[in-house]
């Protein structure tokens, strides 16, 4: 039987539209051999939740510069939660205030990365959640 | 995870069915449990497979195509499988086919599943048929299946589909591509998309050129290159199917009201000719084959030890004994 491979979905909710970062994440996931779903620019929380239900993915990773984070995230936590998906996580990447990084852990955020984040971390810590996940 | 609950997958519960075309993606016992029991479900929805070269619009079309379906009087229950490369070397993907379809968002009619092809080389998934069946049981109708960016071989979609577009753009080739075997001869429709595009005349005119030369042909598929014979009367001359050529743009929508007719034609004609039957069969038994291939090589290799394949791949490379030489000495 194959392994199971981790499946990520990589979203940008919001209205920023700056994506590089974003693509950055899905190369580096990919060539760590995941399956990264990309959903593209200015996702609704409602698109993101619909799309990782019908990916049935391990991980949700949003990338948001905007500043509107704290507005964006509760929405697609309560979304996942309504569809029945509490078991995936969420990794955010973009540009987060320190002071809003154990608040977002506190709403149920597994990771928070922010410019600069070296991408082997990443992809080290979304291996270790899922393995425990599973 | 729980054993799926049949009963939710045959209403289209949503949850339930991702998580059962993840099982049946990773072709796990559990998986394989419901296929059994899905399959005299299945047989009713029409399996319309998109292929065509990387970037000439094929997500783009199959967006448009589900929005027409939606829009409809009876609006249909539109399944998309869109299949993307996975990387030969890490095992990894990017599938970015749903970038193109966020029109569908939000539509509950709709459903679309993102497939890496985990090594497959013929355009689509090992696991792809399975998971069209599981959302033929589910009701889903049509299923649309958009395979790989494909080249000239990667032709797996003309067996499972009922009906191939190949959607071909501007300024991709000349006469002598459009007269190769392969990707084009699968086509039961050809689509030139991005009509809008100059030099959309060159490229009709090569497709109209190479349909003018053929001698159009009973499509039901071939396995192997070999001579497939199907049961039951061949198809009277007068009753082929001549592919037709039309112009879409799948930015806007423009002619894809034409191209779903073209599909809804291609269904009538298969099954007043009988060739839906035919190819249902000649589908069948390739499935029947790839699968008792495989099990068949799956069990040989659990009687075989690792470290004697590996003898038996390193007298290889020394030239010790010729490929065909290593199955006999494996096989005794």
């Amino acid at each position: 039987m194959p392994e199971h491979k981790i499946r990520v979905l990589v979203a940008k909710p919001g209205l920023d539209g700056h994506d590089r970062g974003a693509k950055v994440v899905a190369r580096a996931l990919r060539d760590a051999g995941m399956e990264v779903i990309y959903t593209g620019l200015r996702q609704t929380p409602e698109m993101i939740a619909e799309a990782a239900l019908q990916e049935d993915v391990d991980v949700v990773g949003l990338s948001i510069l905007s500043g509107a984070h704290m507005a964006l995230i509760p929405p697609i936590l309560k979304l996942l939660k309504a569809n029945g998906q509490e078991h995936v996580k969420i990794f955010v990447g973009g540009i987060v205030p320190d002071e809003d990084v154990p608040r977002l852990k506190e709403m149920g955020v597994t990771g928070v990365y922010g410019p600069g984040a070296p991408t082997e971390k990443i992809v080290k810590e979304i291996r270790a959640t899922v393995k425990t996940a599973k | 995870m729980v054993k799926p609950n049949i009963e939710s997958i045959l209403s289209g519960e949503r949850i339930a069915l991702a998580r059962l075309l993840s099982e049946v993606e990773n072709d796990s016992p559990i998986g394989r449990a419901a296929l059994d029991e899905l399959f005299p479900h299945t047989g009713k929805a029409h399996l319309i497979g998109v292929t065509g070269a990387p970037g000439t619009g094929k997500s783009s079309l199959v967006n448009q195509m589900a929005l027409y379906y939606r829009a409809g009087k009876i609006p249909k229950q539109v399944a998309i499988v869109a299949v993307d490369p996975s990387s030969p070397f890490t095992g990894g993907a990017v599938l970015g086919d749903r970038v193109r379809m966020r029109d569908l968002a939000g539509d509950p009619g709709v459903f679309i599943r993102s497939m890496a092809s985990r090594g497959s080389l013929g355009g689509l998934a090992q696991a792809t048929a399975a998971m069209v069946q599981v959302f033929d049981a589910a009701g889903f109708d049509p299923i649309l299946i958009e395979t790989v960016g494909a080249g000239q071989t990667e032709v797996d979609i003309a067996r499972l589909a009922h009906t191939t577009l190949v959607v071909e753009s501007p300024g991709l080739g000349d006469e002598i591509q459009a007269i190769k075997a392969g990707i084009l001869e699968i086509a039961d429709i050809l689509v030139v998309n991005k009509a809008d595009l100059p030099g959309i005349e060159n490229t009709e005119r090569a497709l109209k050129g190479m349909l003018g030369l053929a001698h159009p042909v009973a499509k039901v598929f071939r396995h192997h290159g070999q001579e497939m014979v199907i049961q039951g009367s061949e198809p009277e001359n007068a009753a082929l199917w001549v592919p037709p050529i039309l112009r879409t743009i799948a930015t806007n929508g423009t002619g894809v009201a034409e191209l779903v007719a073209a599909i809804e034609q291609h269904a009538e004609h298969l099954h007043k000719s009988g060739d839906w039957g035919r190819r249902e069969r000649a589908r069948m038994e390739a499935e029947l084959e790839v699968l008792l291939t495989e099990t068949l090589v799956n069990r040989f290799r659990e009687g075989v030890s690792d470290s004697r394949y590996e003898k038996m791949v390193d007298k290889l490379v020394r030239r010790k004994i010729s490929p065909w030489g290593a199955v006999k000495a494996l096989l005794k």
